[in-house]
């Protein structure tokens, strides 16, 4: 065992090792418990960033690779790796959840119990991570439902008052989506090529089956479908997305974060790393309906955000947009679109991961999270707290120089030439219903500022003399306001990666 | 005849307990009747050694092919052994606390599993059906042992009523088969149906489905379905828990070799009935779990629906053994797998009916606050039997879903397809106790005491589930190993 091979298994599983650790710590040491989670989430990212400067640019195919047998019954192997395009959603992974502990120090949901909580998100974190590592498609699997349970306990548990039926609402929705995905692997499994007389899921090998015209045309527009069914109910494209303000709004700050920041992209992730090589001919065909659901949910999620009352909801909502901007940029079939959805993805990880522990933050001092009730001054009152509320809301809507700019204009950008062979005139249609929304936008973010940051604090609020950011907040936030900068300034730091990637799936569709 | 008697020990040593069990019990004074039940220990686990002793030297033949012990009698022979292990242990407090007749209990506890290791290795129909009777009839009695309680005397009466009927009907179906084909022989029967035709060949096909009949009672099958909840919930819970695991576990021991074995040849003719069957029952069983208020009842539906999934594999049958190795496989695998999850989920019911003997899911409330053991492990086997993972249920789904879709054509995929959308609905209700046990405050708070031997089956029935999920490979291969149908 070497680093080169066991980076991976170390540090994707590290997080269930302090799971249980934690388990076993005796419920009184409370302290101890949050410190434990701390020094685990940190230890695994500190492996993450260990890999990810380990991690050679621009060569061609997986690093860290680990390849051996796990079921050879059914033939499934324990195959991971990593490439330029999982890098930044696998180190995100780590860092957000290492910050989420660091929040946790202070911030435990007013149901308690704080071993299972802080021992749920650990486990939530190695099938997050997990995902984007896994090249087998049982594999990927397991992690993409490992992560159901501990996020509807978290939901669950420690949501706010509608929780039951927004976990239960979370479970149902994933599971229908995710059992379409699995009849989908197993049909790729027995259509596909026989290794050593047996069947494989891996997907290394039948991605290149898939490239090379493997599949049937009539069977990739089935497959994809069911696929694209099960990552199109994670991302969520409209209208599918109904779970998801639901599980936002009750679910407690962290588990809001890590659904918006690392969930989600499990979804568009799917669709790049499995639907579009595969499947190449299914992805043509259904590009343009991918591309009309992304325009479609981009209108409608921004018109949705500018009717909500509830502060969470409103930036639940708009992660359906901003998604849309990502499957919009994957439609396209074009290097820049999957670079955009790629750098889209990380942003909006990054971007609305901040947002919702602002929303956490205001929460705890307001104890509500009505718009009207809260009404305005934070900015007077709370100046640090009410700047860098509205600097990430401006980072969201996609001012250039943060980082939420580039994926949507490179979404946008890529939407005026997509691939050869899709309908150029249907996708600058979607780009300017893109571009419509992104007016949209920022109509709603900047009305957002004004009622919750402007003006002045109602009466009310002014006798509780609320605290501004806390150290705790400091910690957990500074990173991700210095990444909105840094990726805004610089974000050649995901392109390269990306690059390579990218135009190697590109190719298959002739852009 | 020169019989095998090595062959035979483990037989042997639990009819001699089982004996033994039955005289003790007359000497001993009412205060220690209870130790009839480490007598019926101790026995069990001669005849588990007795057992294991054999791996390895199958495949053996007694009685001139009756009886033949090859690795597919085997595995199921272990299995069953230790469900009766466990069922043991989680009924000594309840039937000592609950003054029942404990002596008469063990005793007709152990000649149902005397019935259940009988079953696998039977290759001839009328030792089938005696191994079939002899699970029941103790059943029968069995689940009417709670005599006071009304639900309990419906529960036995209800049991022998449509068993008895089925039974019949089997029976009727049995003899005709012999008429036909002049052999009770499984293997002789497959030879002679191969080669049959005209009016003897409906006449053959309608007894399949009459001998189909008995079984499908036996594994609560739509539209036989009907004693099982009633059955279940009227029972003490730890014989509810042995009809849902052993009793049905035979049923399809017995099910599979008269399928896949003796009725082969008439694939073409069963394999839409078995599909109707399984879509059926996983539907009934699935669509009713979700209204039930009791967890017993809400076990036996559940046992209902999943009897389904274990159904879907006989639908999956054609002429290429190659593929009917795999679906044969996936079902021995699936009962496997589900009677580990099943026995545990009953294990936990058996310790809250200490302080709430009705059972409802409302009692569950608040377990977690007054056993997080409890609470951790039963959240397990719900969201096994769900199939989500990281729990062994998981790769009994995957397996039937394989099997499913490498049979080709369209039924296959269908019945993934439908099994797929019922496996989601499952979700809701087996979600339904976990949610009480976390989300709900208890009534009392007071911390629940549990026997060690529950614990300890709790636990290990917890520890087995999640080591199937990390290493589904041995537990896979258990299934392949068996010798009944060629690979």
């Amino acid at each position: 065992m070497t680093w080169q091979n066991s980076a991976i298994t170390i540090t994707t599983f590290l997080p269930i090792l302090g799971a249980v650790v934690i388990l076993f710590m005796p419920k009184e040491k409370d302290k101890a418990v949050r410190g434990l989670a701390i020094v685990f989430t940190g230890a695994a990212l500190v492996f993450a960033v260990a890999m990810a400067l380990g991690f050679e640019h621009g060569k061609d195919g997986l690093q860290y690779v680990l390849d051996v047998k796990w079921i050879p019954v059914i033939g499934a192997r324990y195959h991971v790796g990593i490439d330029g395009i999982s890098l930044p959603l696998y180190v995100l992974t780590f860092l957000l959840s290492f910050l989420c502990a660091i929040y946790s120090w202070r911030y435990v949901p007013e149901a308690g119990r704080t071993k299972a909580f802080l021992a749920l998100m650990l486990l939530l974190e190695t099938g997050m991570a997990g995902t984007f590592i896994a090249f087998d498609l049982i594999l990927f699997f397991v992690f993409w439902e490992l992560v159901l349970v501990p996020m509807y306990f978290l939901i669950g548990i420690w949501g706010s008052t509608n929780r039951e039926y927004a976990s239960i609402k979370f479970f149902l929705y994933t599971l229908f989506g995710s059992v379409f995905m699995l009849l989908g692997f197993l049909a790729m499994y027995f259509s596909g090529p026989t290794v050593d007389g047996v069947h494989t899921f891996d997907m290394q090998v039948l991605t290149a089956f898939g490239a090379a015209g493997g599949f049937s045309h009539t069977f990739q527009l089935v497959v994809f479908g069911a696929v694209a069914l099960g990552f199109a109910v994670k991302v969520p494209m409209w209208p599918f997305h109904t779970w998801l303000p639901d599980a936002h709004t009750e679910a407690p700050t962290i588990g809001s974060v890590l659904l918006a920041g690392v969930m989600l992209k499990m979804g568009t992730y799917g669709f790049i790393r499995i639907a579009l090589p595969m499947l190449p001919e299914g992805a043509r065909t259904y590009a343009p309906w991918i591309g009309l659901l992304a325009a479609i949910g981009i209108i409608y999620a921004s018109l949705a955000c500018l009717a909500q009352k509830d502060l969470k909801r409103l930036i639940a909502f708009s992660s359906v947009g901003h998604m849309g901007f990502v499957m919009l940029g994957i439609a396209t079939l074009t290097t820049i679109g999957i670079q955009a959805a790629v750098f889209g993805m990380v942003a909006h990880g990054i971007i609305t991961g901040m947002l919702f522990f602002c929303v956490g933050s205001i929460y705890d001092r307001y104890h509500t999270r009505e718009i009207a009730e809260i009404g305005g001054g934070l900015m007077a009152e709370l100046p640090k707290m009410g700047g860098i509320f509205a600097f990430v809301a401006i980072a969201s809507l996609g001012l250039p120089g943060l980082a939420g700019f580039w994926g949507e204009v490179m979404a946008l950008l890529s939407s005026f030439s997509p691939a050869p062979g899709l309908n150029v005139a249907l996708f600058r249609g979607f780009m300017i219903a893109g571009g419509v929304g992104t007016v949209l936008t920022a109509g709603y973010f900047l009305w957002m500022i004004q009622r919750v940051d402007m003006g002045a604090m109602p009466e009310r609020w002014q006798a509780k003399s609320f605290r501004d950011i806390i150290a705790v907040e400091w910690v957990s936030w500074v990173p991700l306001l210095a990444f909105i900068v840094i990726l805004g300034l610089f974000p050649a730091i995901i392109f390269n990666l990306t690059q390579t990637g990218a135009q190697a799936l590109s190719a298959l569709f002739g852009g | 005849m020169n019989i095998d008697y090595h062959a035979l020990l483990p037989e042997f040593i639990l009819s001699g307990t089982i004996l033994l069990v039955l005289i003790v019990d007359v000497f001993l004074s009412a205060r220690r009747k209870w130790l009839a039940m480490p007598l019926a220990l101790v026995g069990v686990i001669a005849t588990l050694v007795a057992t294991l002793t054999l791996i390895g030297s199958t495949p053996r033949v007694a009685f001139g092919g009756v009886f033949v012990l090859d690795n597919f009698a085997l595995l199921f022979q272990v299995f069953f052994l230790i469900v009766a292990i466990v069922v043991l242990a989680i009924s000594l407090r309840y039937f000592r606390e609950g003054g029942f007749y404990q002596g008469e209990y063990y005793f007709l506890l152990l000649t149902s599993f005397l019935g259940c290791l009988l079953m696998p290795a039977s290759r001839d129909l009328l030792m089938l059906f005696i191994s079939l009777e002899l699970v029941s009839a103790p059943g029968f009695l069995m689940s009417a042992f709670r005599k006071n309680d009304l639900r309990s005397n419906e529960a036995g009466l209800k049991f022998f009523l449509i068993g008895v009927l089925s039974t019949a009907v089997m029976l009727y179906g049995m003899s005709v088969i012999y008429g036909l084909t002049g052999t009770t022989r499984l293997e002789g029967i497959a030879a002679k149906l191969a080669g049959i035709s005209g009016g003897q060949e409906t006449m053959a096909l309608a007894a399949i489905l009459f001998v189909v009949v008995g079984f499908a009672f036996k594994v609560s099958a739509v539209p036989f379905q009907f004693w099982a909840p009633d059955t279940y919930e009227g029972s003490p819970v730890p014989v509810a828990a042995f009809l849902a695991v052993a009793s049905s576990a035979a049923g399809f021991a017995g099910l599979l070799q008269l399928m896949f074995v003796a009725f082969i040849h008439q694939y073409e003719f069963w394999v839409p009935i078995f599909a109707l069957l399984s879509v059926a029952t996983m539907f009934v069983g699935n669509l009713i779990a979700l209204k039930q208020t009791q967890v017993v009842r809400l076990l036996a539906y559940s046992g209902i629906a999943q009897a389904g999934y274990i159904l879907l594999p006989f639908a999956l049958v054609t002429a290429d053994p190659a593929n009917n190795h795999t679906a044969f496989s996936s079902a021995v695998t699936y009962i496997l797998i589900y009677g580990v999850m099943t026995i545990g989920a009953y294990a936990v019911a058996v310790a809250v009916s200490r302080t709430s003997p009705r059972l409802l899911i409302a009692d569950f409330a608040g377990l977690a606050r007054r056993s997080a053991f409890l609470a951790v492990a039963m959240t397990l086997f719900w969201i096994s039997l769900a199939g989500v993972p990281p729990t062994g249920g998981f790769w009994a789904k995957i397996l039937i879903f394989r099997a499913a879709v490498d049979r080709g054509g369209s039924l296959g995929v269908w019945l993934a397809v439908l099994m797929l959308v019922n496996s989601v609905i499952s979700v809701f209700y087996y979600f339904a106790v976990p949610r009480q046990m976390i989300f709900k405050p208890a009534a009392d708070e007071s911390p629940l005491r549990t026997s060690w031997l529950v614990t300890a089956v709790v636990g290990v029935a917890a520890l087995a589930i999640l080591a199937i999920f990390i290493l589904p490979n041995p537990f896979a291969r258990l299934a392949d190993l068996s010798t009944l149908i060629p690979g």
